[in-house]
């Protein structure tokens, strides 16, 4: 089935403008319908498996109009982002009772899903950074939807950065448009091929880098997660957890890098040093918290360095001209370990998000022994926290085991054992988690906890379901060659990107 | 007496119609003339901004409740996406297509006549009532800002 592309964002752009027509009394209408547009995104995401289609908006062709792109790459992201908003949009229904105006939450949520949905797939860069605005000013408004003092704080800090960032993507675009006369990628990157790096287009280049990585929040440029992540409603850090800081800032980053630059040794080893440095520096810096939602948070930026350092280290092997093999293994590791983490990383959040709405606080030293008062949810969160330390039949391993081998096999042995000794850490930080929260005493005031069960519970279960069965991906062929494959030799093929787009 | 002076709230509720219709021509003839939807959307909310300064926010907001502009400005954006979603009904089945000049307007020549361009007055009209609504709702918002007194009291 060929679903027009457009739909991807027209859908839960309307459905966004659509709900705050019901005002008060729509709410159960409201909720209904935000849920029927994420699980028809969902469905229409599966649909698209395998395919690689261009969608000339306007029947406008292109360079003179602008163009969506579906190829392995963004169905990846596509997927991993109508997963984890199905997820989130079902936890929310019961979840979001606590806050007043749920029709405004609902359609900021899918404003935000509709913008990153338009990242993965616009093939203009303007437009991409039109979509990202739009993603990332509603996770503004997101992360502040407490109104509380501390969630306006940290919503002021995110935006203040994120406004950063955006500038100088923009101020990128606008150098590269000046020095290529298109802001079609596949056409600026035929111009770049033909005319080589100039210095403008160097210096663009560098601030796409920073402004991307802040976007994904890579350890030089990560103040703003740790106090907006946690800040936000917990289905909303799921989101931005587990999907935005993906499609805003490594897609983002990889697209430009990969397929309209094209990589080169130094870009190679500029992502593998932002992504060990984030690996290591978020993994010590996790394992300090005593903040259940801010653990997480820091853990995020740690396990995104791994698909940081995957994809760099493929893309170093591919600028050096090495065996083409071990480069794809790589980024298969990088590309995979961002899939898992989107969906264990929001299955986190959505149990620390159950675990606060029982009991009211999530100060780790506050809570313990809830295993008997929360089974399912104990049950999910040790899913997801055994599949993030990697341990073995679970999602997390896999990608890990791809990366050790890929590092190993391209003589880059140091990185194989920092790859080992952060899942260590993650071990470590994780087990923190089940001893404080779920182990050891339950204290007086807890003793009446109960479990949340509903919306909240099914989200939960179908996300440890994906967890358990997500190392499938890579064991059965068929699966890893329509899903991970096709996303991998995007990024390997480089540069052909732009004469595949042109004829298309 | 709330706002300015008579003399101010006289001239106003004269310029103000003046402003409202200017505001109305520049979306209608966006295809046209330059303009169009935004800056139109501009000049719409801008009346109501001078009415807001001259007879003080109460009044305006009799005149123009927020939920009613909360509601005008989710019709501007699903008329705008309605209108582009319609262009997948017809004929070469493509988000944005100009259905109207295709099948409509195809043979007539219609060039810078008031109806023409198909779907783009239209889109037009979407967009100037999106953009007045919500930059009214704007600075309708920030004009009722109040600082926080209540963590103060508190401490």
């Amino acid at each position: 089935m060929t679903v027009p592309l457009p739909i991807f964002v027209a859908v839960p752009l309307a459905t966004a403008f659509l709900l705050p027509v019901f005002a008060k009394r729509g709410k159960a209408v409201a909720t209904v319908l935000a849920n029927l547009a994420t699980v028809s995104l969902l469905v229409m995401a599966l649909c698209s498996i395998g395919q690689t289609r261009v969608y000339e908006v306007g029947r406008w062709s292109i360079p003179l109009g602008i163009n969506l792109v579906l190829d392995g790459l963004s169905c990846l992201l596509l997927l991993a982002i109508s997963v984890v908003s199905t997820a989130a949009m079902l936890f929310s229904v019961r979840y979001m009772e606590q806050y007043t105006a749920k029709a405004k939450y609902l359609s900021l949520f899918l404003l935000m899903v509709g913008g990153m949905n338009g990242v993965v797939l616009s093939g203009d860069i303007f437009n991409l950074f039109v979509f990202l605005e739009i993603a990332s000013i509603a996770s503004y408004a997101l992360v502040g939807f407490g109104c509380g003092n501390e969630e306006l704080e940290a919503s002021f800090k995110y935006m203040v950065l994120g406004s950063i960032a955006s500038t100088f993507i923009l101020f990128a675009i606008a150098l590269v448009y000046g020095n290529t006369g298109s802001l079609n990628m596949a056409y600026i990157s035929k111009a770049i091929q033909g005319s080589g790096l100039n210095a403008g287009l160097a210096f663009a280049l560098s601030l796409f880098i920073v402004g991307f990585s802040l976007k994904a929040a890579l350890v030089p440029f990560h103040a703003w997660l740790p106090d907006a992540h946690p800040s936000a409603p917990a289905p909303i850090s799921a989101m931005l957890s587990g999907v935005l800081i993906k499609a805003l800032g490594v897609y983002a980053l990889v697209r430009v890098l990969f397929n309209v630059f094209g990589i080169s040794v130094s870009m190679g080893w500029i992502l593998i040093i932002l992504g060990l440095s984030s690996m290591v520096a978020g993994a010590f810096l996790a394992m300090g918290q005593w903040d259940f939602k801010r653990l997480l948070a820091y853990s995020s930026i740690s396990q995104l360095g791994y698909v940081i350092l995957g994809i760099g280290l493929g893309g170093l092997i591919i600028a050096q001209g090495g065996n083409l093999a071990w480069a794809s293994l790589a980024i298969l590791g990088g590309l995979f370990h961002l899939l898992n983490h989107a969906v264990y990383k929001s299955l986190l959040f959505l149990t620390s998000g159950s675990v606060e709405m029982s009991t009211g606080t999530r100060q780790l030293k506050q809570l313990g022994g809830l295993a008997g008062k929360l089974p399912f949810t104990r049950a999910a969160c040790t899913v997801a926290s055994a599949s993030i330390a990697g341990i073995p039949p679970f999602s997390g391993f896999w990608s890990k085991l791809i990366l050790v081998i890929a590092a190993v096999q391209a003589h880059f042995y140091w990185i194989a054992a920092i790859i080992v000794f952060v899942s260590l850490c993650t071990l470590i930080m994780y087990l923190k988690v089940q001893r404080y929260v779920f182990l050891g005493e339950l204290p007086e005031n807890l003793q009446q906890t109960k479990e949340n069960r509903g919306s909240m519970l099914v989200a939960m279960v179908f996300l440890a379901c994906l967890c358990v069965l997500m190392g499938l991906l890579v064991i059965i062929p068929a699966l890893r060659n329509s899903i991970l494959e096709p996303a991998v030799k995007v990024l390997t093929d480089g540069l052909e990107y732009s004469t595949k787009i042109i004829k298309l | 007496m709330k706002g300015m002076t008579i003399i101010v709230k006289t001239i106003s509720s004269w310029v103000k119609v003046l402003i409202f219709m200017f505001g109305i021509y520049i979306i209608i003839f966006g295809h046209l003339t330059p303009g169009g939807g935004f800056a139109g959307g501009v000049i719409l909310a801008s009346s109501y901004v001078l009415l807001m300064l001259a007879f003080g926010r109460e009044f305006v907001e009799e005149n123009l409740s927020l939920p009613v502009a909360s509601k005008l400005d989710c019709v501007g954006a699903l008329l705008f996406a309605a209108i582009a979603m319609f262009g997948l009904f017809y004929g070469a089945a493509c988000f944005f297509w100009n259905f109207i000049q295709a099948e409509y307007l195809a043979d007539k020549e219609t060039a810078f006549r008031l109806i023409s361009a198909g779907t783009i007055p239209l889109s037009n009209l979407a967009i100037g009532l999106k953009v007045g609504a919500s930059l009214f709702l704007i600075i309708l918002v920030l004009s009722t800002f109040r600082p926080d007194v209540s963590v103060k009291e508190k401490e």
